[in-house]
């Protein structure tokens, strides 16, 4: 007779967003497992249609509170490749600074207040206050520092204000660009120190290979806000061709809709762009990597955590090169924009459909829009990076589960709630379900 | 010694981008939490409580038959309750789906997946549950949220600044965006955001929703000088405060939009 186990977990904590993890072991045979997503839906696709196109970044970066940055950063893209407008390379290279930031942010908010008090055995960051006062202290100094660097580019970092379609409202003076520098320069001793502190963690040990999915890219930079989109099995397809990627479809016990690639299911994020783009990380990225054991094809996906550490140093790093050149060369006032909704019609509009695709914090994001002759949305999409892992989540719990039967059910329950962890769940930004599986579910609203 | 008020954070129908804003806070979070016990904040904790909460901080709009019965059980258990973040104090931009048939938004984002989701049309959470402090704006402007929070602690009333973002853009110093040839909602919009995104280059939003009293007569002509038609605004404004205008309309469409 073997083990009967049910974990039914509602409301998991530490996530972003609204989920449920239930799993049924009867007789030793695993019978069901599922991450439930109860977030209520917001429509952001159907809401779209019908307004300004100029309008989008504002309304789509509120997809989302800890990416509000990647969204808005996907969303100018689709909508500059849509209306034919071309950004400057200065636009471009401070997006790809912004973006930096945004993935350096949401990285130190995940390892350490959503993951690290697993690994220091208590429930939140609130315990550590009083057990682990100077970590609680840097995560919230490393945090503010982000904050403080966005505040100083595009006004703030929950819904960013400066950066739109066309470029740029307001560009950094050069006293600005020198205060970014130097609070990016301040982090590195506490990002050396959170090294530390992962080095002491004892990750789970569990291992199943994927297929990994990320933006690739012909040359050298480590590929973040442009590229095609490749796999480790070899896939290479532009952009706007995402849809064979993402690939829904419907699985014959379920009408919702699932993806995959060309296994049963597919990871993005930290550990996928590694496992994809490994050689083109900042040096000192590198060297952490080698700390880590991470300059090899990494499948344990509770190691995701570290390839975020991995990709802090990469960011920090690619930021500090971005601002020191601005500061050599300096910024080109000029191209301070003032667009509004393009009343004036400064940026010219055509009718057309683009495509952004642009690596959120937690993987590849995908916005896309149809527009009219006057700019106006017919037509909206976005597909989510923990839309895409929801399924891969699901594959790691049904080969995770087994192995560790003999285990309690505590201990069950929170190896699934670090899995899950793990990938960084944004589940509020699902607002285009992929691949929730409803099997058995009557009530998919939630108790 | 004084017992240390119980708060909690809870999200409806939002990004989270409110709660994130007191993780922002950085190490003056430490020194906000010397003066209560947070024990709810799911975003960032595992942590429950089942007792009563002195605060509650209630982060979105309630567009479920789930957030209603949700919302209504944590009343029950709050003393005082603190709508945070334009989800929650106006419908904010989840407002925009009641301007849609719901029947058809549901169709059009979710295809077959449709009859799996029950939507009701967005409201802010006074509209369910009587609300004793307003924290507007989206994302929340951190310096107001401290000054409600303090109020609510030492149980005084907050009052929200009722005049409009133009008063504080002039302040501000920043050149008007209609003498730049733009639209901007600043002079019918609540302050008490420093005017923000003006600042910044851009326009205002009317994220905070609209002043009590606005001077109609005076924006007219404003509008008029500057050749806006006034419809052009209105539908500018229904990106946050179209729950505004369609307060009672769900009711005539039926209450419950059950599938």
């Amino acid at each position: 007779m073997g083990k009967s186990i049910r974990v039914d977990v509602e409301y998991l904590t530490r996530v972003e967003g609204h989920g449920n993890i239930v799993v049924d072991v009867r007789d030793g045979t695993l019978r069901e497992c599922r991450l439930e997503i109860i977030e209520s839906p917001r429509f952001f696709e159907g809401m779209l249609r019908g307004r300004s196109i100029f309008e989008a970044q504002h309304i789509t970066s509120r997809i989302c509170g800890i990416c509000a940055c990647a969204h808005s950063l996907a969303s100018i893209q689709a909508a500059e490749e849509a209306i034919g407008f071309v950004p400057s390379e200065q636009t471009v290279k401070l997006r790809k600074f912004l973006l930096d930031i945004e993935i350096l942010d949401s990285h130190i908010l995940h390892i350490y207040f959503l993951v690290a008090p697993d690994l220091l055995g208590v429930k939140s960051f609130v315990p550590l206050v009083e057990t682990h006062n100077a970590v609680v202290r840097r995560a919230l100094r490393l945090k503010k520092t982000c904050n403080d660097v966005c505040d100083i580019l595009v006004g703030r970092h929950v819904h960013p204000i400066s950066c739109t379609v066309g470029g740029f409202t307001k560009l950094p003076r050069p006293g600005d660009l020198e205060k970014m520098r130097s609070l990016l320069l301040g982090m590195i001793p506490d990002l050396e120190a959170t090294v530390d502190l992962v080095r002491g963690f004892r990750f789970p040990e569990f291992e199943r290979e994927t297929e990994y999915v990320a933006l690739v890219s012909d040359d050298d930079e480590y590929p973040l806000l442009m590229g095609d989109i490749g796999s480790t099995d070899g896939v290479r397809l532009p952009k706007k061709e995402y849809r064979k990627i993402t690939n829904e479809f419907v699985v014959p016990h379920s009408t919702a809709k699932h993806t995959r690639l060309n296994r049963d299911s597919y990871m993005v994020g930290a550990l996928a762009r590694l496992n994809l783009n490994f050689s083109k990380l900042h040096p000192r990225a590198k060297e952490i990597a080698d700390l880590f054991g991470m300059n090899r094809k990494v499948t344990n996906p509770y190691l995701n955590t570290v390839a975020q550490l991995v990709e802090c140093f990469h960011c920090l790093y690619h930021a500090v090169d971005i601002v020191e050149e601005f500061l050599k060369t300096g910024l080109n006032y000029d191209e301070e924009i003032v667009v509004g909704l393009n009343e004036k019609q400064r940026i010219p509009v055509r009718a057309g459909s683009g495509v952004g695709a642009v690596e959120a914090p937690r993987g590849t994001l995908y916005h896309h829009y149809e527009v009219d002759d006057y700019g106006r949305i017919m037509h909206a999409n976005c597909v989510i990076p923990t839309g895409q892992n929801l399924r891969n989540i699901e594959y790691d719990m049904r080969k995770l589960v087994p192995e560790i039967l003999d285990r309690s059910e505590e201990d069950i329950q929170l190896a699934l709630e670090m899995l899950v962890r793990a990938y960084d769940p944004c589940i509020s930004c699902s607002t285009h379900f992929l691949n929730v599986t409803f099997v058995g579910r009557d009530n998919p609203e939630g108790s | 010694m004084m017992k240390v008020p119980k708060v909690a954070f809870f999200d409806f129908t939002c990004c989270e981008g409110c709660q994130l804003q007191v993780t922002n806070l950085g190490e003056e979070l430490l020194e906000l939490l010397k003066f209560l016990d947070l024990v709810e904040f799911r975003e960032t904790m595992s942590e429950r409580w089942d007792g009563i909460y002195d605060i509650a901080v209630i982060e979105g709009s309630i567009t479920t038959p789930h957030d209603v019965e949700r919302i209504r059980r944590i009343r029950q258990r709050s003393r005082t309750l603190i709508a945070y973040g334009s989800c929650a104090t106006i419908g904010g931009v989840n407002g925009m789906k009641n301007a849609f048939d719901l029947e058809e938004i549901l169709q059009y984002v979710y295809g077959e997946g449709a009859r799996f989701f029950t939507t009701l049309p967005t409201r802010p959470v006074h509209e369910v549950v009587p609300v004793e402090y307003f924290v507007h704006g989206c994302p929340v402007y951190q310096p107001e949220f401290l000054e409600v929070l303090k109020c609510a602690l030492l149980g005084i009333p907050y009052h929200v600044p009722d005049v409009a973002v133009c008063v504080e853009c002039k302040f501000n110093e920043n050149v008007c965006f209609y003498e730049r040839g733009l639209t901007c909602l600043g002079p019918i919009t609540r302050a008490g955001c420093n005017s923000w995104c003006i600042n910044n280059g851009n326009i205002c939003y009317g994220c905070r929703g609209m002043v009590s009293n606005p001077n109609e007569r005076g924006f007219l002509e404003v509008l008029e000088r500057y050749g806006v038609r006034v419809e052009f605004l209105v539908r500018r404004m229904d990106m946050y405060n179209a729950c505004r205008i369609l307060k009672g309309a769900g009711k005539r469409h039926g209450e419950e939009h059950t599938r």
